[in-house]
C-alpha cells in the first residue's frame, strides 16, 4: 500500500488532515475551557487511480464533504500531503493551484444552491472557460459550451443557454453542473453526493449520464456517498469512512460480500430493500456518531460496536452512555429511584480510562457500585463489560478502571486495508491478557 | 435595452404591490418633475420678494397673484414649495448615490473577506449607527460648515454619513450568507479569481435587496433633511429654498391664524415621503417571493359531476369490500 | 361543509362526534381517515396548479399506508391536505372523514384543535421547527399545555420523559437546547413532540430523507413500534420504495395528482399492476440492481396535465383508449385497485381502443 506517490496514481493522499477550529460558546470561554478543533478528517490516505470509481461512504457528520473540499483546495489542509500526478498541492497559493484547478473538479449535493440563480446556464458554463483563458474568442467560447450542454443531454442547447437555474427541473440543473465541471476537462471529477438530492427516477438517469461522460472524457471519479446501494453499482473500489478516518477501503465486490469491519457489515444491514420477500429485522448500531471535537479512545467506533471487545477504548463517556440507555428503559419510578444513588454524570465527560462515578447526595459508594453491578447482572454480555478490568467502591463512589485502549492500525486484510482490532493479531494477544489478568493489562503500544 | 433580470418582476407585478408602487411611483415622479423643471413652473425666484420693482405683500394669504400666499420674508410660497423640491430630490439623490458608493462596496469587502477587516470595519459602523442619527447629521452639517459652507453638498454628506451603516450592514450580513452559498465555492473550484467571484457571484445576488432600502432611505433622508433645516443647520436660506427651514418659520405664524405659509411646505414633506414609501414597500413586495406568493388568490374548483362523488355523507364502505368502494368512490 | 363538531344529523348511522377532546369512535369498521374525491389546486395567477386532483384513500387504526411517486406529483400537497396546513393560494375541495368528522371546510381554529391531539405532523426540516432559545423541557411544557392543559407539572414531565425514552432520547438530555443534539436525534425529538400528545393518525412527510441510513433505520423502527403499541395510524410520505416495502401495510402510489394504485405494500411490490409502479420499482437503484432502468420523461406540468390517462406519455404499453377516456379504477385482487385500461375494463375499451398508441419520441428537453 505504500506506493510511490510520485509516479503511479493519479492523486495519492497520505495522513491527510483537516480540523477546523470551533470557537466556544462565550461562556466556555469564561469557564476556560479550551476551544477545541472538530477533526473532520484525521489521518486518511489513499490512491486514486487512473480510470477507477472510488466511493467514499460513510454516515453523515463522517468527513466525506470536508475530504472532497481538501482535495480541491478549497479549505486549507491542518496536515499530510495530496499529490496530483506527482505534484503536492496541499498548501499551494490560489495563484499557483488555479492553473491545477483545469485537472481536479467538484460537483456539489445541491444542485440548485450551486448554480448562481442571477446567471444563466449558458453564462455559468462560459464562466470557467473565461477563468482559465481557454477559448480563443467569444464564438470559440459559445461552441464549446454548446458541446458540453449537448455532451450532458441539454439538447439542444440553444434551448437551454438562456435559461436560469429557476427554470430547470432537478435533474436537468445537476446535467449543467456536471456541463460546467467538464467543460474544463478535467481528470479527476469529485462527486459529493450528485443524486443524493434527486428522484429515485432521476437518479438513474444522472448516474447513467456520469457513466457515459466517464468513458468518452476518460474521467477518474471520487464519488462521495452515503447510499451504499448506488455506490455498490458505480464503484470499483469503495472507502468507508467513520468520523474522520478510513476504517476499510476495498475493491466493491469484497465490500459489499465480505465486509471486514464491523462498522461496514452495519451500514449494509441498515439498507432498505424494495423487495417484500427480503425484509429481515435489521440490527443497527446503537446510539449516534459521536462528537469529532473529542472523538472516542482507542477505536473510534467502539461505543457502537457489536463486537468491541477488551482493548478497543473503553473509557468513561461508555458509562455515562450505558447508564443514560439504560435510564431511557427503566420506568418512571424505578429511573427516580436508582438516579438518586448516584450523583452528578458530568465528571465522565473528560475521557478516561480510570473513572469514578459518583455516590448521590446521602448515599454511600456501596451504593453507586450496586447500580454497576445490577447493570452487570442484567446484560453481562454488553460489549462494555468486556472493557471493565477493574470494579471497586473508592470512598466516595464506585471507580471503573478500564483495560487500556489500543489504537487500531491500518492492516492489509485479503487485498483490503483495515483498521479493526478483530483482524490484528497482537491485539487480540492483548486483549485475551487482559482479560486473563485482574490486575492492570500492561500491553505494549504496537507502533 | 434588456431589463435586468432581477427588476422583471417589477413589470409582472399584480394587486396589492402593483397599486403601491403605482401610486408611489406617481407621487415620485410628480415631485421630480417639480424639481427639474422648477425654472419654468416656480411663478418666481425661491428668494425672490419683488418682481417688476413692486415688493411682495407680507404674509398675504393665497389669492390670484400669489396662489399659495407670501411668507413673513415677502416670498411666495408656492414658488418655494417647487424650489424645495429641486433642493430635496438633489440633496436626496446625492445622498443615495454617496452612501451607496461607499456603504456597499465596503459591505461586500467585510463581508466576503472577513477576519481583522470585517471586525475594524463592524466596529466603526456599529458606533456610526448607533450615534443618534439627527445628532451625527448636526455634527457633520457643523463641520463641513465651516469649510464647504451650508449648501445642498454639506447637507447630502451629512445625510450621507447616516446612512452608510445601514447599507453596510445590510450588504454584509447578506454576503456572508451568500458566501457560504455552495455556488460561490463552486466558482472558486472552478478557478475563478477572487475579484470575479465577488462581483459576478456575491453582488450580483446581493444587489436586490438594496433597491428597497434605498428608496425607504430616499424617504427617511427627506424627513432629516426637513429636521435639520428646521434645526437650523440645514441648507442656509440665502443657498436654496428647504422646506424644513420654511416650517420653522412658519412656527409663529400658525398663532396668528396663518396656515398657508406652514401647511404647504408640511404636505410636500409629507407627500413625498409617503411616496418614497410606497415606492419603497412596492419593490419590498415585489422582490420579496414569500409576499408576492401570498397576494395570489386561490382557484375555485368547480363543483364535480355527480356520476364522480359519493352521494354526500354515503355510509362508507367497509373495509376489505375492495370492489364495493372501487365502484362507489369512482368514475362509473 | 359540515357543521363543527359533528356530520350531517340528517345521516343515519352516522355517529355524531363530538368536540376535538374527545373523539368518538367511528361507526363499525370505519377507517380512522377516510379521503374521497380530494382535490386541492394552487391559485398561480393564471390557470390553477391541480396538485391533488381527485385522490381517494383510508387509513385504518394502527395501519401505515406508504405514499410514493416522483418529485411534484402532489404528495405533500396531499399530506397537507389532509390536515388543511395549506398555504392562502390553496383550495381544498371533497372530503376527508377523520373518525367520520369531514375536515374539509373546517376553519382554521378548530383545525388547529384538531392537529396535535388528534392528528400529527412530522416536517422534513427538523432544526427550523424547534425553537433554538428554548430547551427541549420548555418544547414539550408548551406543547402539552396548549393542547392538555389540565395537565399538571409533574404529569407533563413524566409523559415528557416517557416518550422521548422511547425515542431513545435520555432523560439526563432533557433541559438541553436543540443545536446540543445531533440531527438524527433532533429529528427524533420532533416525532417525540408529534407524539407526546398521543394523536391516534400521524402524516410523515419524508421524515427520513435528509438523514443517513442508519438513523433513518432507527426512525423507521420507531415508527414501527408505534403503531403496535398505540395502533397510530401513519401516513408515510417518501419517495424511497426500500422504506414502504419495509414499513408498511399498505401503498399508494401517486402520479400527477392522482392515486394510479394501492394496495397491500407486500403484493404492490410483487405483482405491480400499474405501468408505472412498475417503472419506478424498476428505477429504484437496491443492493442487487445490475442495471439502471429509468423512465423517460418527466412528471407533467399540473396546470395543464395530458388528457384522459396522464402518464399515457411515458407509458411504454400505452393503447389507443388511454389518451381518449380517463381510466376506470378497477379492483384486482387482495385489496388491490389501479387505474389502468391494461386492467380493463374490457367493455369500457372502445373498438381499436387496444391498439398500442403511437408513440411520440419524449424530447430530450422534457427530461428530467
Ligand atoms: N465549516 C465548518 N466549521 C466547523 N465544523 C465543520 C465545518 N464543516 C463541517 N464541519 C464538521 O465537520 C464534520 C464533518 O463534516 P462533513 O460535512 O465533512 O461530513 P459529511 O460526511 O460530508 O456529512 P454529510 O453526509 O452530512 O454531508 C462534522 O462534524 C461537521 O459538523
Ligand atoms: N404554494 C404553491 N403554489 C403553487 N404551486 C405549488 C405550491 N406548492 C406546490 N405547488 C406545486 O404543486 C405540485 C405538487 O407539489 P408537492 O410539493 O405536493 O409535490 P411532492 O410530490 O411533495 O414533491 P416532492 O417529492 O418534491 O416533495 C408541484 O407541481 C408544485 O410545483
Ligand atoms: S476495533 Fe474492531 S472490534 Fe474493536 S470496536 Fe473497533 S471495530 Fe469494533
Ligand atoms: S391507462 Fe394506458 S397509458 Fe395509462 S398507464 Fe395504463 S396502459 Fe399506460
Ligand atoms: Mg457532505
Ligand atoms: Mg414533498
Amino acid at each position: 500500500m505504500v506506493a510511490d506517490p510520485t509516479t503511479d496514481p493519479l492523486l495519492a493522499v497520505r495522513d491527510l488532515r483537516t480540523h477546523y477550529s470551533v470557537r466556544g460558546s462565550f461562556i466556555d470561554r469564561l469557564r476556560g475551557r479550551e476551544a477545541g478543533a472538530v477533526a473532520a478528517v484525521d489521518g486518511v490516505s489513499f490512491d486514486l487511480r487512473r480510470g477507477e470509481v472510488l466511493g467514499v461512504v460513510g454516515e453523515s457528520g463522517s468527513g466525506k464533504t470536508t475530504l472532497g473540499r481538501t482535495l480541491l483546495g478549497l479549505v486549507p489542509a491542518t496536515g499530510g500531503s495530496v499529490h496530483l500526478r506527482g505534484r503536492e498541492i496541499t498548501g499551494l497559493p490560489e495563484r499557483e493551484l488555479r492553473p491545477l484547478r483545469r485537472r481536479l473538479q467538484i460537483v456539489f449535493q445541491d444542485p440548485h444552491a450551486s448554480l448562481n440563480p442571477a446567471m444563466t446556464i449558458g453564462a455559468a458554463i462560459a464562466d470557467p472557460l473565461r477563468f482559465h483563458g481557454i477559448a480563443a474568442d467569444a464564438g470559440d467560447r459559445k461552441r464549446r459550451v454548446a458541446a458540453a450542454l449537448e455532451r450532458v443531454g441539454l439538447a439542444p442547447a440553444s434551448q437551454f443557454a438562456d435559461k436560469y437555474p429557476t427554470d430547470l427541473s432537478g435533474g436537468q440543473k445537476q446535467r449543467a453542473v456536471l456541463a460546467r465541471a467538464i467543460v474544463l476537462g478535467p481528470e479527476v471529477l469529485v462527486a459529493d453526493e450528485p443524486v443524493s438530492m434527486l428522484d429515485m427516477s432521476v437518479r438513474a438517469k444522472i448516474l447513467e449520464l456520469m457513466i457515459a461522460l466517464k468513458e468518452e472524457l476518460d474521467l477518474t471519479y471520487l464519488y462521495i456517498t452515503h447510499d451504499l446501494a448506488t455506490a455498490k453499482f458505480f464503484c470499483d473500489r469503495i472507502a468507508i469512512m467513520y468520523l474522520g478516518r478510513i476504517v476499510e477501503i476495498g475493491p466493491a465486490s469484497q465490500i459489499y460480500d465480505d465486509p471486514k469491519h464491523p462498522y461496514t457489515a452495519s451500514l449494509l444491514r441498515a439498507i432498505p430493500e424494495p423487495d417484500p420477500t427480503r425484509s429481515v429485522p435489521r440490527d443497527l448500531p446503537r446510539g449516534e456518531v459521536p462528537d469529532a471535537v473529542s472523538p472516542p479512545l482507542g477505536c473510534r467506533f467502539h461505543p457502537r460496536c457489536p463486537r468491541a471487545f477488551e482493548v478497543c477504548g473503553w473509557e468513561s463517556r461508555d458509562l455515562r452512555t450505558l447508564l443514560e440507555t439504560r435510564w431511557t428503559r427503566m420506568a418512571e419510578e424505578e429511573y427516580e429511584r436508582e438516579r438518586e444513588l448516584v450523583g452528578e454524570l458530568d465528571s465522565l465527560d473528560e475521557p478516561a480510562v480510570e473513572a469514578s462515578l459518583p455516590a448521590g447526595p446521602g448515599h454511600t459508594d456501596e451504593e453507586a457500585l450496586g447500580v454497576l453491578e445490577a447493570m452487570r447482572a442484567e446484560a453481562p454480555d454488553d460489549p462494555f463489560w468486556k472493557g471493565v478490568a477493574e470494579l471497586q467502591p473508592d470512598g466516595s463512589g464506585a471507580r471503573v478502571r478500564f483495560h487500556e485502549p489500543l489504537v487500531p492500525r491500518d492492516l492489509e486484510v485479503d487485498g483490503a486495508r483495515v483498521e479493526c482490532h478483530l483482524h490484528d493479531p497482537e491485539a487480540l494477544a492483548a486483549a485475551r491478557a487482559a482479560a486473563a489478568s485482574d490486575g492492570p493489562a500492561v500491553v505494549a503500544e504496537p507502533t | 435595452m434588456r431589463v435586468p433580470r432581477f427588476l422583471q418582476p417589477v413589470f409582472e407585478v399584480r394587486g396589492m404591490a402593483r397599486w403601491l408602487l403605482l401610486s408611489g411611483l406617481a407621487v415620485v415622479v410628480f415631485f421630480v418633475v417639480l424639481a427639474i423643471f422648477a425654472p419654468l413652473i416656480a411663478p418666481y425666484g425661491f428668494d425672490q420678494v419683488s418682481a417688476d420693482g413692486v415688493r411682495f405683500p407680507k404674509q398675504a394669504s393665497p389669492s390670484g397673484e400669489h396662489l399659495l400666499g407670501t411668507t413673513v420674508q415677502s416670498t411666495d410660497v408656492l414658488s418655494r414649495v417647487i424650489w424645495g423640491s429641486r433642493t430635496a430630490i438633489e440633496v436626496v439623490v446625492l445622498a443615495v448615490v454617496f452612501s451607496l458608493a461607499i456603504g456597499v462596496p465596503l459591505g461586500l469587502i467585510s463581508g466576503y473577506v472577513g477576519g481583522r477587516v470585517d471586525r475594524a470595519l463592524v466596529l466603526v459602523m456599529d458606533a456610526l449607527f448607533a450615534f443618534p442619527y439627527l445628532l451625527l447629521a448636526i455634527v457633520i452639517a457643523f463641520l463641513l460648515s465651516s469649510s464647504v459652507g451650508q449648501g445642498v453638498f454639506t447637507a447630502a454628506v451629512a445625510i450621507t454619513v447616516v446612512y452608510i451603516p445601514q447599507y453596510f450592514r445590510v450588504v454584509r450580513n447578506h454576503v456572508i450568507s451568500v458566501r457560504e452559498e455552495p455556488y460561490v465555492e463552486a466558482a472558486r473550484a472552478l478557478g475563478a479569481p477572487r475579484r470575479t467571484v465577488i462581483r459576478r457571484y456575491v453582488f450580483h445576488n446581493v444587489i436586490q435587496s438594496v433597491p428597497a432600502i434605498a428608496t425607504l432611505n430616499a424617504a427617511d433622508a427627506i424627513l432629516t433633511l426637513a429636521a435639520l433645516g428646521f434645526l437650523g443647520y440645514g441648507i442656509q436660506p440665502t443657498e436654496a429654498a428647504e422646506w424644513g427651514y420654511d416650517l420653522q418659520r412658519a412656527i409663529d405664524d400658525a398663532g396668528a391664524g396663518i396656515w398657508w405659509t406652514g401647511l404647504f411646505p408640511g404636505l410636500a414633506i409629507v407627500l413625498l415621503v409617503t411616496g418614497f414609501t410606497l415606492v419603497g414597500e412596492g419593490i419590498n413586495d415585489v422582490l420579496n417571493p414569500l409576499i408576492r406568493q401570498r397576494a395570489v388568490e386561490p382557484p375555485v374548483i368547480p363543483a364535480q359531476p355527480d356520476s364522480e362523488l359519493p352521494p354526500p355523507g354515503a355510509e362508507p364502505p367497509p373495509r376489505g369490500a375492495t370492489e364495493a368502494r372501487a365502484t362507489e368512490v369512482h368514475r362509473e | 361543509m359540515s357543521e363543527p363538531g359533528g356530520s350531517p344529523p340528517s345521516e343515519p348511522g352516522e355517529p355524531v362526534t363530538s368536540g376535538p377532546g374527545e373523539p368518538a369512535e367511528g361507526g363499525p369498521g370505519e377507517p380512522l381517515l377516510a379521503v374521497r374525491g380530494l382535490r386541492v389546486w394552487y391559485g398561480t395567477g393564471g390557470d390553477p396548479v391541480r396538485a391533488v386532483d381527485g385522490v381517494s384513500f383510508e387509513i385504518g387504526a394502527g395501519e401505515t399506508v406508504g405514499l410514493v411517486g416522483e418529485s411534484g406529483c402532489g404528495k405533500s400537497t396531499l399530506g397537507r391536505g389532509v390536515l388543511g396546513l395549506l398555504p392562502d393560494n390553496a383550495t381544498a375541495a371533497g372530503e376527508v372523514r377523520y373518525r367520520g368528522r369531514d375536515l374539509v371546510g373546517l376553519s382554521r381554529r378548530e383545525l388547529r384543535d384538531l392537529r396535535g391531539p388528534e392528528i400529527g405532523l412530522i416536517f422534513q426540516e427538523p432544526m427550523t421547527r424547534l425553537d433554538p432559545l428554548h430547551t427541549i423541557a420548555d418544547h414539550f411544557r408548551e406543547t402539552l399545555r396548549i393542547h392538555e392543559p389540565e395537565l399538571g407539572d409533574e404529569e407533563t414531565r413524566k409523559r415528557s420523559l416517557e416518550t422521548l425514552a422511547r425515542m431513545g432520547i435520555p432523560p439526563t438530555r432533557f433541559r438541553q437546547y436543540p443545536h446540543e443534539f445531533s440531527g438524527g436525534m433532533r429529528q427524533r425529538i420532533m416525532i417525540a413532540l408529534a407524539l407526546v400528545l398521543r394523536p391516534s393518525l400521524l402524516i410523515a412527510d419524508e421524515p427520513t430523507t435528509a438523514l443517513d441510513v442508519i438513523v433513518e433505520a432507527q426512525i423507521l423502527q420507531i415508527l414501527a413500534d408505534l403503531r403496535e403499541n398505540f395502533d397510530t395510524g401513519l401516513l408515510l410520505i417518501t419517495h424511497n420504495l426500500g422504506i414502504v416495502a419495509e414499513a408498511c401495510d399498505r401503498v399508494a402510489v401517486m402520479y400527477a395528482g392522482q392515486i394510479v394504485e394501492e394496495g397491500e405494500a407486500r403484493r404492490v411490490f410483487s405483482e405491480p399492476a400499474h405501468p408505472y409502479t412498475r417503472a419506478l420499482l424498476r428505477s429504484t437503484i437496491s443492493l442487487r440492481t445490475t442495471g439502471l432502468h429509468y423512465i423517460a420523461g418527466a412528471p407533467p406540468n399540473l396546470i395543464d396535465p395530458p388528457p384522459a390517462c396522464r402518464f399515457h406519455p411515458r407509458c411504454p404499453d400505452a393503447m389507443a383508449v388511454c389518451r381518449e377516456r380517463d381510466p376506470i379504477e378497477v379492483s384486482l385482487a387482495a385489496d388491490q385497485r389501479v387505474s389502468c385500461w391494461l386492467h380493463g375494463p374490457e367493455d369500457e375499451i372502445p373498438p381499436q381502443g387496444a391498439e398500442p398508441l403511437e408513440r411520440t419520441e419524449i424530447a430530450i428537453a422534457e427530461e428530467a
